[in-house]
């Protein structure tokens, strides 16, 4: 039995360029004419020369698909594929610009743990605010009560303003409320991201048993191929907003990992300029460089590996730091790397564009597909480029001195550092 | 890519493709424009979370402040003392055979009411953002159970005045049976003048700024501090275009027998514009919300 049916559907958004602040103020659009004709008694021309640049973006083009009852299907592609706007389509947060979708059934959807928490509100309210906003009946919500309590671990506190609460505590009563959900259809962004590692797992384990008992339609994004495997009989990958594959799982992740070696040259300006604005930071380019040529395909895990990135700072900011975090691309936390490691003390820097260039060493990476998370933030103060920061993937082939007497045999483990051995004879 | 998609169509029969969306097989579809025709009965739908929407405004209003609903007591208090101060005692205008507390307090109720509901009103979707972005539900649940918490500072308001028409003695008529309709009245400008501002924040959020100066100046345009049989008879009708003119006339006139102020055709004037800004109010709203979540 059909539950969704998507029609071409399609959805535009207009980037600005050159807009400081990021929303419009009635005062820019009263001045605006004001502007126009002062330049033009400046000797410019009346119009052209002042509009902002407009650009359409479509972040999703002419994607079809139907699905039927039961059905899992995990929806995969890099950042920017348009993952995000179809799932917030699907849930009816933002309107299409054409095509249209058809929905049978009782929707959840779950972009966010945690949405409308109020602080100030105890554990208890909270349960019922949160059901009620992911679209519970105060029944419904009263029902599943104590199981939502016990899922989440949190009986001592259920009386306590969850701003008391560890950030442990609060991702668990979160999940637990959107956990407990039971609609038809349900849609799962990438949530399951947060928490630790036992708790992912718990979850998961209870999105597979709810999904299982009742026969759910689940929609399941993640850039954690391990959790769509375990979980989806289906697959959707998107580029650039159009599906470019639509299969069993495994057809769609192989095919996932092997077209997205790195990002190209053409899509990373276009990830850099989504980037939230901040008021003293902004990412101009990242380079990914080998022999000091852009890295297009593969990398090699014989050369260094140089990650240049170049961004303006508009005030002087003590505590300034960019660093990347490395992946695996199942989503293992390699490690992370910040600029000023080596500096010894926290370093003040004024305005000015800086480019700032990490080495990784040769003979280091192992011949795997990894995920460079690019991140800046002001010590103490806020993330300029917030988290999971601006990911790239990146795939390395096999060209170093590591185990090259045994060419045959893989090299296994996330890394392949080439360490310093010495073996003699003793005796 | 249809490969798969194809088999699982073909399971499902020979049901051909247009018909799914015309015949009513879905219980939602989306396409650009198509929310209007389901959200009034979404509206009816998601009553409940406004309900909780309420709730948990009215709860947080009254957390971790130190003297709570005495808050919502003393604000409208104060005002009347100062405005009792300035116009009946300094500028002496007339009050007309009643104690002039009463009779600014008579005005304040309505007024508050209007004031806050507009006010949190017009900031209720910026704060709510994140909500607004990743959980659909009409949107118009938020700024509407914003007014709850005015309501119940307004029931509250209400005692305080019946408290002070006994202490001076004010005996109510019949006419006190018509407070619910200009109670509506009320209530239909603030939540028209809120749902605009609210959208209108949205986009342009320089009305932040906007709506304190409105209701600063509302404060004293409209007859708060004073009887508005002080205004010049000719100027009487332009003066009820403030659709809050009507509101506190009406207020005073059913509460107090204050039969000096009010002016009938002025109120019908009032009701008309009340009625004219809850209908563009409303339809702004409408008009814009789909794009909230983009643009927020």
């Amino acid at each position: 039995m059909t539950v969704v049916k998507i029609e071409n559907l399609g959805k535009k958004y207009l980037l600005t360029h050159k807009r400081k602040e990021p929303y419009l103020a009635f005062r820019d659009v009263m001045s605006e004419p004001f502007r126009r004709v002062g330049k033009f008694l400046a000797g410019g021309t009346m119009t052209g020369a002042v509009t902002e640049s407009c650009e359409e973006f479509w972040a999703l083009q002419d994607v079809s698909f139907e699905i039927s009852q039961g059905e899992k299907i995990g929806i995969i592609g890099r950042n920017g594929a348009g993952k995000s706007t179809l799932l917030k389509i699907l849930s009816r947060i933002v309107e299409p610009t054409t095509g249209r979708i058809g929905i049978k059934g009782r929707v959840a959807s779950l972009l966010e743990v945690g949405t409308g928490f109020h602080p100030e509100l105890t554990g208890r309210e909270n349960i019922y605010l949160n059901g009620a906003i992911l679209g519970m009946s105060r029944f419904e919500i009263a029902r599943n009560f104590d199981e939502i309590v016990d899922f989440a671990e949190v009986e001592r506190f259920l009386d306590t303003p969850v701003k008391r609460f560890s950030s442990g505590m609060y991702v668990r009563l979160a999940f637990a409320v959107a956990a407990h959900l039971e609609p038809e259809i349900l849609i799962v962004d990438e949530v399951l991201a947060v928490g630790d590692a036992q708790f992912q797992k718990k979850c998961l384990g209870k999105m597979e048993d709810v999904s299982k008992k009742d026969g759910k339609t689940i929609f399941f994004v993640s850039h954690n191929m391990q959790a769509i495997r375990q979980f989806c009989n289906r697959c959707i990958l998107l580029k650039s907003g159009t599906v470019i594959s639509d299969d069993n799982t495994d057809t769609v992740i192989k095919k996932y990992l092997d077209t997205t070696a790195i990002a190209g040259n053409d899509e990373l300006p276009l990830l850099i300029s989504k980037l939230p604005q901040d008021s003293v930071f902004k990412l101009e380019d990242i380079r990914i460089l080998q022999n000091g040529e852009p890295v297009i395909n593969k990398a090699e895990n014989g050369q260094q590996l140089e990650i240049e990135m170049q961004y303006m700072l508009y005030e002087r900011i003590i505590g300034f730091r960019i660093f990347f975090d490395l992946y695996d691309r199942d989503e293992t936390f390699l490690f992370r790397t910040f600029h000023d490691d080596s500096y010894g003390k926290i370093e003040s820097m004024g305005p000015g564009r800086y480019v700032s260039r990490g080495i990784i060493p040769a003979n280091f990476l192992s011949p795997t597909s990894y995920e460079i998370r690019v991140l800046a933030t002001i010590y103490d103060v806020r993330m300029c480029i917030p988290y999971p920061g601006l990911r790239i993937p990146i795939e390395v082939e096999r060209t170093g001195v590591v185990n090259r007497a045994y060419l045959a045999e893989p090299i296994r483990g996330k890394l392949a550092p080439l360490i310093e051995w010495t073996t003699s004879i003793i005796e | 890519m249809t490969q798969y998609a194809e088999n699982i169509y073909s399971m499902d029969g020979n049901c051909p493709m247009e018909d799914k969306f015309s015949s009513g097989y879905f219980d939602v579809v989306v396409e650009p424009g198509r929310s209007i025709l389901r959200y009034w009965s979404d509206l009816w739908r998601f009553r409940e979370l406004m309900y909780f929407l309420a709730w948990r405004d009215i709860l947080v209003r009254y957390k971790q402040t130190v003297i709570g609903i005495a808050w919502s007591v003393l604000r409208p208090f104060v005002t009347m003392i100062v405005f009792t101060i300035v116009f009946g005692k300094l500028a002496k205008l007339p009050s007309h055979g009643l104690p002039y507390p009463v009779m600014v307090f008579a005005a304040m109720l309505p007024w508050q009411f209007f004031a806050s509901s507009l006010t949190e009103c017009s900031n209720s979707l910026i704060e709510n953002a994140n909500m607004l972005t990743k959980v659909y539900f009409p949107r118009m649940l938020i700024p509407a159970s914003c007014i709850a918490v005015s309501i119940v500072d307004f029931a509250i308001s209400l005692v305080m005045l019946s408290g002070m028409m006994v202490w001076y003695q004010v005996t109510p008529s019949w006419r006190i049976m018509t407070i619910p309709l200009f109670f509506m009245l009320a209530l239909l400008t603030s939540l028209g003048f809120g749902l605009w501002m609210a959208a209108l924040n949205v986009k342009y959020r320089d009305f932040r700024y906007v709506v304190p100066f409105i209701v600063q100046f509302g404060l004293f345009i409209s007859p708060i501090g004073f009887s508005s049989s002080i205004v010049p008879e000719e100027w009487r009708l332009l003066y009820s275009l403030n659709p809050m003119v009507g509101v506190i006339d009406g207020f005073r006139w059913a509460l107090l027998g204050s039969s000096a102020d009010i002016s009938w055709t002025g109120l019908v004037l009032s009701i008309a514009v009340a009625l004219l800004v809850g209908i563009l109010g409303t339809g702004y709203f409408r008009k814009t919300e789909h794009y909230f979540a983009d643009i927020i």
